[in-house]
């Protein structure tokens, strides 16, 4: 007999998992971080690493947001074999909940009146993708993302002809022009390949691919870790202040494409890479994944 | 690198001998302005309307705080610096019409800006972007609040702090900026990550 998770569960899973993360990070980003504390010698970018470390411990100490801008919410949705009620509507009331009560900042406006409904959410907003799947639960997702980074976010449609070396060149051109503005040391999330709109979603879901993770395609791998190690020698270090570590790691994800066509997307993520994952079963069951929950 | 544990109001003398790489403390009140802040005080001086807040000899902070009301006040809960490059554009006016003598921000800021802090006297000083909550340890209270209209992001709040820091001074009243050095290491570096990416 299948029974019906209901709209309250969801709500209320979305709400946690937006108090998740906003205040904890994930494992391998905070091990990330502390790995280059111990990694850089000069005294500034010492100095900036060890206030992240500091603010991290604080934000969990305290059940603060670690960061004011608690950015806006793009939600990943696996929808298994289950029936769900009222999906999308739970989504954008735990939202506005979590807004609320966390408190997280009111950040979503609308892009020409600028006006702010003060609770996070709007026309799109939450952006919700769903995708379907075979498992036997709904999975979510959420991904709090600040300004700082997003504004770094770039799309190129190179020619075939410009090739390897031209989504190198573009990669590397975007990070030397983010400078420090995107919070580093940061992630950098690539999709290439597929058409616009697609490089540029890939180049975001690479962002919730753990740090220290490999694309399993062997070519992409390699590319991922010789652009790590190249993009570090350039020196922006943290808060574009100098030092060895600009950036915790380079994930690429790939979609074929157009035998004309070479799309690449950056997506920059700060430091504060925010996300939260849970399972919801049928049963009421709900399994938090990303965090131990406290 | 010196060590500077300094009270609000600045004066020019002090702020004169900062140097980039400079490490400093900060007690007193400052102001958050971003965006907003910057747009409507500006503007109001246009039209030749009185702006109240006393920033003379001040400091101001490129942030859009997180508050929470309580007990009829507001307490910060998390305060950490905008970019600051959004500003840009309207900084040196500001620095020259409202007499700041602080701007506490990340990212850094242009050239222009530079130039205004080198003419009037003022330091740019960066707070480690992100590390909110530590900012909002040395926020002891909200003293007041201007412009609050404009959302709690965007209005000028008051805040009483103590010991706020570590920030950096990325751009002094000598010329110089932490940040162009670093620009141009980068690009110094440049040429031998292509070799590497084979580009």
């Amino acid at each position: 007999m299948v029974s019906l998770i209901s709209k309250d569960i969801i709500k209320s899973t979305v709400k946690e998992l937006l108090r998740l993360a906003s205040i904890e990070l994930p494992i391998d980003v905070k091990k990330a971080l502390m790995d280059a504390y111990e990694r850089e010698v000069e005294n500034v970018p010492k100095m900036l690493l060890k206030a992240i470390l500091d603010n991290i411990e604080l934000a969990e100490k305290t059940g603060t947001p670690m960061c004011q801008d608690t950015g806006v919410h793009i939600v990943y949705v696996k929808l298994g074999d289950v029936e769900v009620e009222g999906l999308e509507d739970a989504i954008k009331e735990g939202v506005a909940e979590a807004t609320a009560t966390i408190p997280l900042r009111p950040n979503v406006v609308h892009p020409l009146t600028r006006k702010n409904p003060g609770t996070n959410v709007g026309l799109n907003m939450p952006y919700i993708y769903i995708d379907k799947v075979k498992d036997g639960f709904l999975e979510i997702t959420v991904m709090p993302k600040g300004a700082g980074a997003e504004n770094m976010s770039a799309l190129a449609m190179l020619t075939p002809a410009a090739g390897l070396k031209g989504v190198k060149e573009f990669i590397l051109q975007t990070v030397v022009k983010a400078g420090g503005q995107p919070c580093p040391p940061g992630i950098l999330g690539v999709g290439i390949g597929g058409t616009a709109d697609v490089a540029m979603k890939l180049a975001k879901e690479a962002l919730l691919r753990p740090l220290g993770s490999r694309n399993p395609n062997p070519e992409v791998a390699k590319l991922e870790e010789e652009l790590l190690e190249a993009l570090n020698g350039l020196g922006i270090g943290p808060m574009g202040l100098g030092g060895k570590t600009t950036l915790l790691g380079v994930n690429i994800e790939v979609a074929y494409t157009h035998t004309a066509s070479l799309p690449v997307a950056v997506n920059y993520q700060c430091w504060a890479a925010r996300r939260a994952t849970a399972r919801i079963y049928p049963d009421g069951r709900v399994e938090y994944i990303s965090h131990k929950r406290g | 690198m010196a060590e500077y544990r300094l009270t609000t109001p600045l004066d020019e003398k002090t702020v004169r001998e900062l140097t980039v790489g400079d490490v400093v403390y900060l007690s007193g009140t400052i102001y958050t302005a971003r965006d907003e802040a910057h747009i409507h005080i500006l503007e109001d001086l246009r039209k030749g309307r009185e702006v109240k807040i006393p920033l003379k000899g001040g400091v101001i902070y490129h942030c859009g705080p997180i508050l929470k009301r309580e007990d009829g006040g507001w307490r910060v809960l998390a305060a950490g610096p905008t970019t600051s490059t959004r500003m840009n554009s309207l900084e040196p006016e500001f620095i020259e019409k409202m007499g700041i003598r602080g701007i506490i921000g990340k990212g850094g800021m242009s050239k222009q800006v530079g130039e205004a802090l080198v003419k009037y006297g003022a330091v740019y000083l960066s707070f480690t972007g992100g590390a909110a909550v530590l900012a909002a340890n040395g926020i002891k209270a909200v003293k007041g609040v201007y412009y609050e209209e404009l959302g709690m992001a965007e209005a000028v709040w008051v805040l009483e702090v103590k010991e706020f820091g570590p920030m950096i001074v990325g751009m002094d009243a000598k010329g110089n900026s932490l940040y162009e050095e670093v620009e141009a290491e980068v690009d110094r570096n440049i040429l031998k990550v292509k070799q590497k990416l084979n580009i």
